[in-house]
């Protein structure tokens, strides 16, 4: 290079207390209660008397430079100039002033973004890259997000499930969308096509060896070359080959599927954190708005507000009714795959006469 | 340009209903913008995209790129189909470390927007799921130049590959009532002390830190974080039994029973006769529920700190694990506090470091060797809030237990005298 290169500044992580509006930063760390006077809306209350109302929004989570200005502009008209991002990437501006909020809501509708995602609604779905940006996806993300917000939209505008529901994506088994409430996962269901022309070129064979959870994977000589081969009885589909190894074709148009999971739920509040349970699969990868994995979701949710009490999050509802009931109310079916023969799953066999009937 | 645009038939469905639509936004890049790099670039990613739409694959590779003196922080994207798409055949993604909390000023983001219109195609995401900020698709000359610019104003690269990545902390103190630590300190505290581990990829793999004020834990970090640090509280709740009463009079008693009183995971709590509430601080197990149904009438307690819980993770390779207890409460006030929270991560991470396989989570290291190899690696005393319940194998050898029942017994008085100061 022609041009000297420059040395980074190794700063890390940036203060947050520079970006933060005045009146949290006086009052961090003395917030005494909130409440929720309307869907979308937060008021915080401090010792010292200061009150904050917080307006929550969803986006479209990619952001064209257009689109984060426009929230921006919102920003500086209605709530001071400062902002907050949720952990499932709602924008949210906080006011002092009561009087802003019905404006600053108003602005946020008329520019396209919704209003809502407090409390008890269905908040926005947490995604990931997919076909948009990542090297591994079995679908996208952004368009399954899209197509499902559109029909649960009434359930972020508004607080009608008993508890909050978190809905997560991922657009492969690596699942880098995490824990929901309800899970739309990809599920792969026919092992790796190896594309042995290329194994030999791209790939460090002992690394994608000891990748493979159920040791599937054995190193072999295909026409003369170095390749791999893999033992399809043992394969569980599962694509942890394939981020190592390109050429372990694991994502195919017809076979990866999709699966759908409840009952994961990060929080302490009553029961200890969950991990969230395969209820559906066999769901077709739909592009471009996924129907039939919506379906789904609207039916689980369905019966989840129906069946469930005030404060029940789904893993507790499904706790109280037990899994048969789950079932027949979602209609769903009951199959072999549901029961669990990873390493511990006795845990999850019932040792019990405990049986609804 | 001579503005052809890629059919996108099917993306066009995703421009209707009532959420925000991403591709109306990539759209808009590629009829509005005024720069035209910009334009052929959102046109190239949406044909790309319809492509993937209409055969169901994935098209983009990974590779190598990185900025001078780091070793990640960038994902490289190139594409397979870069001749039919040729001007986002490059699109690799910055992941750039956001303030703690996720807290701007419109007047950064506007910074940031013109940086990355400059150099990058117009697109980003607040955040991506490990909580970095997402800016997606520049060629590998821009990836340097944007960095060099947006380094120079205090944002620097998070993690990509086996290194420190990435932290996330909750909203917490900033606004958040039930908060019992200081979030924002804490995460930078943590990331900061490790940040030639964030820019140099050497570890066995990936490793998280993630921090939420109180057992709600809004970020999920026991479920998602190698290093979870949670606020709680070890004295007893505030309540405020005025409140309480005005809770039953406008919900009723009946309401309050049935969601606050019969919820309680350890019983711990109970409406008297005169509608106040008393709590056994002894038994809550300080899930949060009666809070979070009762925000004005009960308060985390005033002896507030932090619980740690290690080697939380998803699936690959042995399935999800969940973080476990190894410091049940640990003070977050004075400097020294805070030192010990860091020498405690130095320490898990050197051991990991040290004894954890290729590609294996601090987690599955643990599943291997077992917590109280660990424990005894990292300098730490085991303690009954570290299980669900004790041993129910009798499969092990146990000719120490004089000893250990001794160790026990010798620190039970330590801590005895020290709390008697
Ligand atoms: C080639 C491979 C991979 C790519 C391109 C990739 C990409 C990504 C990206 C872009 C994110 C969001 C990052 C951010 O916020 O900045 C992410 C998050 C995540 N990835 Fe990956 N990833 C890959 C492999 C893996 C693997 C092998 C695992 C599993 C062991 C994994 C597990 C996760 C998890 C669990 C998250 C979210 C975790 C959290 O909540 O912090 N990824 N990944
Ligand atoms: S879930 Fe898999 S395919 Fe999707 S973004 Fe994460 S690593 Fe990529
Ligand atoms: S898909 Fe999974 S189980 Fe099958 S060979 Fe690859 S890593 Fe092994
Ligand atoms: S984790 Fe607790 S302190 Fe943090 S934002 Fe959530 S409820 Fe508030
Ligand atoms: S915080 Fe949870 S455990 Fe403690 S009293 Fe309230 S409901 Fe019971």
């Amino acid at each position: 290079m022609a041009t000297e290169m420059r040395e980074p500044i190794e700063s890390g992580c940036p203060d947050a207390f520079q970006y933060m509006h005045p009146v949290l930063r006086r009052n961090y760390r003395q917030w005494k209660w909130h409440d929720h006077p309307r869907p979308g809306v937060l008021r915080h209350v401090a010792y010292s008397g200061e009150t904050v109302w917080t307006v929550k929004a969803g986006t479209q989570r990619i952001l064209d430079v257009f689109t984060l200005r426009k929230l921006c502009d919102i920003g500086d008209q209605y709530a001071d100039g400062y902002v907050h991002f949720t952990l499932r990437s709602n924008i949210e501006f906080m006011v002092t002033d009561e009087a802003k909020v019905e404006p600053l809501i108003k602005a946020l509708e008329d520019a396209g973004f919704v209003v809502g995602g407090t409390a008890n609604s269905v908040t926005m779905i947490s995604h990931t890259q997919g076909w948009l940006h990542c090297d591994i996806p079995g679908t996208d993300a952004s368009g399954v997000v899209k197509a499902m917000m559109d029909e649960l939209v009434d359930e972020f505008r508004n607080c009608n499930m008993p508890n909050r529901v978190h809905i997560t994506t991922s657009c492969c088994q690596i699942n880098c969308g995490g824990q929901g409430d309800i899970a739309i996962n990809v599920q792969h269901t026919k092992p790796p096509k190896i594309n042995h022309d290329l194994v030999g070129n791209v790939c460090e064979r002992p690394s994608v060896v000891a990748r493979c959870p159920v040791a599937a994977i054995r190193p072999a000589l295909v026409n003369g070359k170095p390749s791999l081969e893999v033992d399809e009885k043992k394969c569980i589909c599962c694509g942890a080959c394939f981020p190592p190894c390109p050429p372990m074709q694991i994502n195919d148009a017809e076979h990866t599927k999709l699966s759908i999971w409840v009952g994961g739920n990060h929080s302490n509040a009553r029961s200890k954190p969950t991990f969230h349970k395969l209820v559906a699969s066999g769901i077709p990868n739909n592009p471009p708005r996924w129907p039939e994995a919506t379906a789904i979701v609207k039916r689980i949710l369905k019966a989840y507000k129906e069946g469930a009490k005030d404060w029940e999050r789904i893993n507790d509802w499904i706790e109280r009714i037990g899994w048969p009931r789950f079932f027949e109310v979602t209609n769903l079916p009951f199959t072999k795959y549901h029961v669990d023969n990873w390493k511990g799953a006795r845990n999850s066999l019932n040792a019990s006469t405990h049986i609804r009937f | 340009m001579a503005d052809k645009h890629h059919e996108t038939p099917m993306l066009d469905e995703l421009e209707k209903g009532p959420w925000p639509s991403f591709v109306s936004g990539i759209k808009r890049l590629r009829d509005q913008h005024e720069n035209e790099r910009i334009r052929g670039m959102a046109n190239s990613l949406l044909g790309q995209l319809e492509h993937s739409y209409e055969t169901r694959k994935g098209y983009w590779k990974g590779g190598t790129v990185s900025v001078y003196g780091y070793g990640g922080g960038i994902i490289p994207r190139f594409s397979e189909v870069g001749h039919a798409f040729p001007e986002s055949k490059e699109f690799h993604t910055l992941r750039v470390q956001p303030p703690a909390s996720n807290m701007y000023t419109t007047k950064i983001l506007r910074q940031l927007a013109d940086s990355w219109e400059k150099y990058g195609s117009g697109l980003q995401t607040f955040h991506g799921q490990t909580g970095n900020i997402m800016f997606i698709g520049t060629d590998t000359e821009n990836t340097q130049h944007f960095f060099d610019e947006i380094n120079s104003y205090g944002f620097d690269l998070g993690g990509a590959g086996p290194c420190v990545r990435t932290g996330m902390s909750c909203v917490g103190g900033a606004r958040c009532e039930m908060s019992c630590c200081s979030e924002q300190v804490i995460h930078r505290k943590l990331l900061n002390n490790f940040t030639d581990d964030v820019h140099r990829p050497a570890l066995p793999y990936k490793f998280k830190f993630k921090i939420s004020g109180c057992p709600n834990d809004c970020q999920n970090a026991i479920e998602r974080s190698d290093f979870a640090v949670i606020g709680t509280w070890r004295d007893e709740m505030q309540i405020d039994q005025d409140e309480v009463k005005n809770y039953v009079q406008t919900k009723g008693r009946e309401y309050i029973i049935e969601n606050v009183i019969n919820r309680c995971p350890t019983n711990a709590i109970c409406l008297n006769d005169d509608d106040t509430i008393t709590v056994k601080d002894h038994e809550c197990v300080r899930c949060m529920h009666c809070l979070n149904v009762m925000p004005k009438a009960l308060h985390p307690g005033m002896d507030k700190g932090v619980t740690i819980l290690i080697g939380g993770k998803r699936t690959l390779k042995i399935g999800d694990l969940m973080g476990t207890v190894v410091v049940p409460f640990m003070k977050l006030e004075t400097e020294e506090d805070y030192d010990r929270l860091v020498e405690l991560a130095e320490e898990v991470i050197d051991f990991w470091a040290e004894n954890g396989l290729e590609h294996e989570r601090c987690g599955e290291m643990i599943e291997r060797i077992g917590l109280v190899n660990f424990l005894e690696g990292i300098g730490v005393d085991v303690d009954p809030n570290m299980v669900n319940h004790p041993r129910q194998v009798s499969y092990i050898r146990m000719d120490g237990w004089d000893e250990e029942a001794e160790k026990w017994y010798r620190r039970k008085l330590e801590e005895k005298h020290q709390a008697a100061g």
